[in-house]
């Protein structure tokens, strides 16, 4: 008998999808599920439509309107037309081809990346897209998952497979104890800060240690959405008790005895012992303060504590030139520390933090305090469920008696597609995932972090260290 | 798909490093569900920078030499879509953001990547006004002076770059018996995965 190779997870989930080109660097892999919203599929619809090709397998397709959408005033018509042309193509397009569309009034509604998980539709093992570089967020199931831009949607949806690249192996593991008040977002801005904005570009990262397996299902899917953040498409985690506790019992999650067959094949999926990755990170998770970005690519972020770097001290020079110009366009001056950074904008949302424990996470900041004067924060559950969720918990009363506005479901500030977007020169204390110039608005600066810290910045009107703070 | 084999003509060049996919084409004109004419918005925020490369009276140029990381951010295609508007077939750059790199391809369009000091190079030549030369058959990349530098490119790629070939026809084409055999083993192998199948038929 032929020895087993040992292989890692990202091996396995490859080597299972595999229909042709199998030992290559490159193979046609069998796409299990397809997530759709309606700024990635316009022209993929309209491709399929040219070439007079119908859906190949339309049940493992599901669509949501998430990007373009209002926050507020659901029960009306949406204001912009172009948004509200853009949502009713989609829906239409779904109910022309055969896709299941989650409607825009319905309980169902979300982010795509919250609501895959909700609605059981992101299962362990399986391969997962979708027309958005956040697909990684699904890898917290270990699926492989990654984004694919709208002509490959449409070839999913034509054909069921795509054309993809081996990735090179990475395993990011985070040791050490970490203390009260960091959290995944704090992990994985550390991960982007160590290793860069391209730092994982040609690899899939797995996440391992210790650490990794005490989070949560919601932590985990912040600590895989970021990938793309370091330049990877994919980030994996193992599937576990954990993975299996937050599936059990869901909408389209299988029952019975396909359930137990599931779980059998699920406990599979873990990298062997002596699998070998291309490239081992390790994160020091003892020491680490509150994670922060200073500048316009998630890698410029520092502890909370820690002083903005100089220019000067830069090399080489076209490093010098990229940090010089982020600090301009960011407005702040080297040396200083990003605590005490006065704000006026703060955004707790996005399908990096958006979840129900990450506006537990905000809403236990708030306690009897209220949002600081001149400040303006916005709250924005990922999902209807989540936003159904937390009203039950008294979040929604407890955020608008501070201060904060309490709105649907939707990607809101974290894409500012819709009219949530801030004026030029605004301050904001974001959850979400990108702080790249323009993101949040034309000549908006953004300082992505963690729920709790966009929370206490919203409170105190000035970027906190919340290890201080009672 | 349009096809590409040889290419002759100027440069652009743009060294920054981590030029995002919000930059090439901001979120706001997402909204636009077109996939043609979208060059006027590419790069739109940055137009009015003092010295910026892309602007209204840039000289005709099919190739871009960029900064590590180009296009890196989001999946939006709008980004090459809209390079391909303003002319670029071509993108030359140390590396580049995945997402990005993969869907210049399903456009007819090359992203090349070379090592730093050759983009080095390349930067120059293109300030300099120089003619560069593809000849994607032979994998390689000249200047009127230098080079060729080759290049790497998977086969397929290149024969679908050199043939224009319709990724959707061809692997309707080619694999449809692979697709259906992979079917009929997971079908069996992994049945709650087709536990919704017959729902929305």
């Amino acid at each position: 008998m032929a020895e087993q190779i040992a292989r890692t997870l990202y091996d396995k989930l490859w080597d299972a999808h595999v229909v042709a080109g199998q030992g290559e660097a490159r193979a046609l892999l069998y796409v299990d599920r397809h997530l759709l919203h309606e700024v990635s599929t316009p022209q993929s619809f309209e491709a399929l439509r040219e070439a007079g090709i119908g859906v190949h397998r339309p049940a493992t397709q599901l669509a949501v309107a998430d990007h373009a959408v209002p926050t507020h005033d659901r029960g009306s018509p949406i204001g912009d037309p172009q948004a509200r042309a853009q949502v009713a193509l989609l829906e239409a397009n779904c109910a022309a081809f055969g896709i299941e569309y989650l409607p825009l009034d319905g309980p169902g509604q979300g982010i795509v990346h919250v609501i895959g998980p909700e609605q059981g539709f992101t299962i362990p093992g399986i391969t997962l897209v979708c027309g958005d570089s956040h697909t990684a967020t699904h890898g917290a199931f270990g699926a492989l998952a990654f984004g694919i831009g709208a002509s490959e949607c449409g070839t999913v949806m034509a054909t069921q497979v795509l054309w993809q690249e081996k990735a090179k192996r990475m395993r990011v593991r985070f040791t050490g104890t970490p203390g009260p008040h960091i959290t995944a977002k704090d992990m994985v801005l550390a991960m982007i800060g160590q290793i860069g904005a391209g730092g994982a570009s040609g690899y899939a990262i797995e996440y391992a240690g210790a650490a990794v397996r005490a989070l949560s299902m919601e932590a985990r899917m912040t600590l895989c959405n970021m990938a793309i953040e370091a330049g990877s498409r994919t980030g994996l985690i193992a599937p576990d008790e954990t993975t299996f506790a937050y599936l059990a019992g869901r909408p389209r999650v299988a029952s019975g005895r396909a359930w137990e067959q599931a779980l059998a094949s699920w406990r599979m999926l873990a990298s062997d012992p002596a699998a070998q990755f291309d490239r081992e990170i390790e994160i020091d998770l003892g020491s680490l303060a509150p994670q922060v970005t200073f500048g316009t690519s998630p890698d410029q972020v520092l502890g909370v504590d820690e002083a903005i770097p100089d220019p000067a001290t830069a090399s080489p020079a076209a490093a010098r030139e990229r940090l010089a110009h982020a600090l301009d366009y960011m407005d702040i001056t080297s040396g200083r520390p990003l605590a005490g950074l006065a704000i006026d904008h703060a955004f707790i949302g996005s399908c990096t933090n958006g979840r129900i424990e990450d506006l537990r996470a905000a809403a236990a900041m708030v306690g009897d305090r209220h949002v600081a004067d001149g400040v303006r924060a916005l709250v924005v559950p990922g999902s209807d469920a989540v936003r159904r969720q937390a009203e039950a918990e008294g979040l929604d009363r407890l955020f608008t008696r501070a201060g904060f506005l309490w709105r649907d479901a939707g990607c809101s500030l974290c894409v500012a597609m819709n009219d949530d977007r801030l004026p030029p020169g605004a301050r904001c204390a974001s959850t979400s995932n990108r702080n790249f110039e323009g993101r949040q608005g034309v000549g908006a600066r953004t300082h992505l972090m963690s729920p709790a810290m966009a929370a206490a910045a919203a409170l105190t009107g000035r970027i906190t260290d919340i290890r201080a703070w009672h | 798909m349009r096809a590409l084999d040889t290419l002759r003509g100027r440069a652009i060049s743009m060294p920054e490093a981590d030029v995002d996919t919000d930059i090439i084409y901001p979120a706001r004109y997402l909204l636009i569900t077109e996939k043609r004419g979208l060059g006027r918005y590419a790069f739109h925020d940055r137009r009015s920078d003092p010295g910026f490369p892309i602007t209204d009276d840039m000289p005709a140029a099919p190739f871009l030499v960029a900064g590590a990381n180009f296009g890196c951010g989001s999946s939006r295609e709008q980004a090459p879509w809209a390079l391909a508007d303003l002319g670029f077939r071509v993108i030359v750059a140390p590396s580049f953001g995945e997402i990005f790199h993969s869907n210049c391809f399903k456009n007819g369009m090359l992203p090349i990547i070379l090592p730093a000091p050759t983009i080095a190079r390349l930067h120059e030549a293109a300030r300099a006004g120089a003619i560069f030369d593809l000849d994607l058959a032979a994998g390689t990349l000249a200047l009127p002076d230098t080079g060729p530098f080759r290049f790497a490119i998977s086969e397929d790629r290149r024969q679908s770059l050199l043939n224009g070939w319709d990724e959707i026809a061809r692997i309707r084409a080619l694999h449809a018996d692979d697709i259906a055999r992979f079917e009929t083993v997971q079908r069996k192998a992994a049945p709650w995965l087709w536990t919704t199948e017959g729902h929305h038929d």
